[in-house]
């Protein structure tokens, strides 16, 4: 019972605390923090003590969130942004780093500790500033760019320091609290263990591991999979606390193996909700331990600190962004986008706190600066707006391109890569259009993998699935999946979280095109109509028709027959009035397609025909 | 008293026709539009209005199947129809060919009944390659482009509408961009002149060329 309450707690916590957070603009990460405070020692105090062991549980979540990051880590984007990633990023890590070192030694910091506070400092908040982009819709400018790229050698940089941190214990006997296994051996044997495990991440993640996941992946068992994904992860961090790594680091390095392989976004769309869970539970640890005592004896401190870091981190990113020529404007925001301290210092610190590098009270004051400078961010990004921008910035305008030039990021998604799918895939790649594929047939993703294809497996109508298959940027969307139902679901799923992508339908017969009318889809295709028309006009021209007059026929048949789809669509609730609308409508096209032809396409047009002309006794005769 | 009488109604006349505005209607065609920087160039000028309708038939009828009646609807609703489009062949692209053998039917358009379209305006706006002195008698093209566009003008007629002098922009391979934009302010002129109905039709047609009439009223 004593697990229930505690988990009850916790996520009523949550469940309050974080969308009052997001309501005020402040992000998933202080409601968090929120939640944890207001439930923690300093104010309800429903958790005490046992904060710090949720926290080490929680610890897991990180291992997670490098584990996506690794999953998420597209080569192509990497190269692209290479030279803003690693310049930018290692200009702003190093710079700052640089400064606050010092700064502390003078303070009073024994050098360990000094460096281990001056590198979680220098990080920044992913969460914040890139959501802050995003909903701004800033991602494709300079400064969009430029956030992206330092937060992504953070991202990166965090596995060396993590590595790092237990080298600087002062206590050694903190360092190896919980002796490894592999501590019984000599040195060299553990080095060799060391790059043995990094080894077997890399064969096990070409050829173990996804032949594997496409065994499950033909089950047709989704918890099975996810599972998999699960124990992928807890397999990893435990072969690494083996050998003495950083789980962090293994699990971020079979994420990078991942990647390219066709279990990517179902992977990330699987294990994205236990990132988020224990990364909030983590959060909310942090917040239930942030020790108020010390910031109401020292008010003083905690401010200068506050003060003091954010001026260090804006100065080092607006240079930074000066030498990579940034127009002042995209400046000014990427700067007071990044100039928080972000949640990986919660992980740094709270290592640091272990490894006893940290007093606990500097732990403490330091953890309350950080969320203090988190909280601060909305509000200087508000006041940049408002008030900085206006009277400094150049606007630069997020769209001013070519209107023929395709962008080469994937903004088609294809769900269902059948005989349907596939041919529109291979049309669009005939005229240089990529695709994000998404298919749910293992042996299929197998071999059109083989051919070359960029397909995911996954079932394309969850939410979860779409989104990473990036449904929030994509311009159009096919479903194109075999089993109409499936397709009306993916419809109205795109339709209800995605209304800006526009969808494509196929459908496979009247009656799945009725329901997709009622769903409000306005593009629906269904999937014989061509192939018959073409089918019968091939028929009107065996029987001794000129090819053009039976390919007209066939032309003005699929407008009516379109037209008349919508008409019926409307009618279809009250069945009685369908079936005598139907029968009318067939009778109408019927009586409609034999006047056209066999009337001298009376009532429609006589392109051609001089036969009416030459009836017409007056009137001049063109010819 | 009855000169009176006729210079009231004059009057009344000249303030009618200042007031009526005419509706203008584009037909374009161009296969390649997205490659084309001249006709771009005149799109372009085209005012964003209720009374001017742009009408693209290859962006309408990729396939060739033009719609008879929706074409003849538009058609009726306008009192100006122009025939916007690059000289290929000596001609128009084959699209507006089958628009034209299409919408203007038979006992419609012209024949017996055919009187849909009487009292129109019609004219060509073209982009040519070749330079003005090519189109001529002495040039490698040999014949006038007012010779070569005279199945429009005929068209024109049958229809009973005034066929007015084509706007030509010549030259094309080799614009600058100061020709291009002269060019194009022209073009915006005249869809003005011709939208607010107050142009003197008779005078127009004593040109060759819209573009030497649009001339003498600027400069």
């Amino acid at each position: 019972m004593e697990f229930l309450s505690q988990a009850m707690i916790y996520l009523a916590a949550a469940v309050i605390c974080v969308p009052v957070a997001k309501r005020l603009g402040m992000g998933s990460v202080l409601g968090y923090l929120l939640a944890g405070i207001v439930i923690g020692p300093f104010v309800l105090g429903f958790i005490g003590k046992e904060g710090q062991d949720i926290m080490h549980f929680a610890e897991f979540g990180v291992v997670m969130m490098l584990f996506l990051i690794g999953l998420e880590l597209e080569p192509a984007q990497f190269w692209r942004l290479r030279r803003s990633i690693l310049g930018l990023g290692s200009l702003q890590l190093g710079l700052t780093t640089f400064i606050l070192f010092p700064a502390f030694l003078i303070t009073g910091f024994a050098w360990q500790a000094a460096l281990a506070v001056s590198l979680a400092l220098a990080m920044s908040s992913t969460a914040i500033a890139l959501q802050t982009v995003k909903e701004k819709g800033l991602s494709q400018t300079a400064a969009g760019q430029a956030s992206f790229s330092v937060l992504l050698f953070q991202d990166i940089a965090v596995i060396p320091v993590l590595a790092i941190l237990p080298l600087l214990a002062i206590n050694a006997s903190a360092a190896h609290g919980h002796t490894t296994f592999i501590d019984q051996f000599p040195g060299w044997v553990q080095t060799l263990a060391l790059f043995l495990a990094v080894g077997i991440i890399y064969f096990a993640g070409r050829y173990l591991i996804v032949p594997l996941l496409r065994l499950i992946a033909r089950t047709q068992l989704r918890e099975l999979f996810t599972a998999s994904s699960l124990f992928l992860v807890v397999a990893i961090a435990t072969l690494m606390q083996l050998v003495g790594l950083s789980p962090a680091l293994g699990a971020f390095l079979a994420g990078v193996v991942l990647a390219n392989s066709e279990y990517r976004h179902e992977l990330e769309s699987d294990l994205q909700p236990f990132k988020g869970l224990l990364l909030g539970l983590f959060f909310i640890g942090v917040g239930a331990s942030i020790n108020f005592e010390l910031i109401r004896t020292s008010p003083g401190t905690v401010f200068l600190l506050v003060a003091g870091i954010m001026l260090v981190k804006s100065f080092v990113l607006f240079l930074s962004g000066r030498i990579f020529r940034l127009k002042t404007d995209q400046n000014l925001l990427y700067t007071f986008a990044l100039s928080q301290v972000g949640e990986f210092a919660f992980v740094l610190f709270s290592f640091t706190g272990q490894l006893g590098i940290l007093s606990a009270e500097w732990t403490g004051t330091l953890m309350a600066a950080t969320a203090i400078t988190m909280t601060v961010t909305p509000f200087l990004l508000l006041l940049n707006e408002k008030v900085i921008d206006p009277r400094f910035g150049v606007k630069e305008k997020p769209d001013e391109r070519e209107a023929d030039i395709i962008e080469d990021r994937h903004k088609v998604i294809i769900a269902g890569f059948g005989h349907f799918g596939s041919t529109i895939g291979r049309f669009l790649r005939a005229n240089g259009v990529e695709a994000t594929i998404l298919d749910n047939d293992s042996d299929r993703v197998e071999l059109l993998r083989r051919m070359g294809f960029k397909v995911y497996y996954g079932d394309a109508t969850r939410r979860d699935l779409l989104e990473s298959a990036g449904a929030g940027e994509a311009k159009i969307l096919v479903a194109a999946i075999d089993d109409p139902e499936s397709n009306r679901n993916l419809a109205s799923t795109v339709k209800k979280h995605f209304p800006h992508l526009r969808t494509l339908v196929r459908a496979r017969s009247r009656m799945d095109a009725y329901d997709l009318i009622e769903l409000g889809v306005n593009d629906i295709y269904r999937e014989s109509l061509h192939t018959s028309i073409a089918l019968g006009v091939d028929v009107l021209a065996g029987l001794g028709y000129r090819r053009y007059t039976a390919l007209r026929q066939g032309q003005k048949f699929l407008h009516y027959d379109e037209k008349a789809l919508a008409g019926m669509a409307a009618m279809r609730h009250d069945t009685k009035q369908y079936i005598i609308q139907a029968r009318e409508s067939f009778r109408l096209q019927e009586e409609l397609l034999s006047r056209d032809l066999h009337q001298d396409l009376a009532g429609n047009d006589h392109s051609w025909d001089s036969e009416t002309i030459r009836e017409s006794l007056s009137g001049p005769i063109v010819e | 008293m009855a000169t009176f009488i006729d210079s009231f109604l004059i009057v009344i006349f000249a303030m009618q026709n200042h007031t009526v505005t005419m509706k203008v209607l584009i037909v374009f065609t161009h296969p390649r539009f997205e490659k084309s920087l001249n006709q771009r160039l005149l799109v372009k000028q085209i005012p964003v209005s209720g009374e001017i309708t742009f009408h693209d038939l290859y962006e309408h009828y990729p396939g060739f199947d033009i719609a008879m009646e929706a074409e003849q609807r538009l058609l009726t609703e306008h009192d100006v129809i122009i025939w916007q489009h690059p000289f290929y062949w000596y001609s128009a692209p084959a699209l507006m060919k089958q628009w034209i053998d299409i919408v203007l039917d038979f006992g419609w358009a012209y024949g017996p009944g055919g009187t849909a379209l009487t009292g129109k305006y019609a004219l060509n706006v073209i982009t040519a390659g070749g330079p003005r002195q090519a189109y001529s008698k002495e040039g490698y093209n040999r014949f006038a482009i007012r010779e070569l566009i005279s199945p429009f003008d005929q068209t024109a007629a049958l229809c009973r509408m005034t066929y007015l002098p084509p706007f030509v922009l010549h030259g094309t391979h080799r614009l600058s961009a100061e020709e291009g934009k002269s060019a194009a302010s022209d073009y915006r002129f005249l869809l003005e002149t011709l939208r607010s109905g107050d142009f003197p039709a008779e005078d127009m047609v004593k040109h060759v060329y819209m573009n030497d009439w649009i001339a003498l009223q600027k400069y």
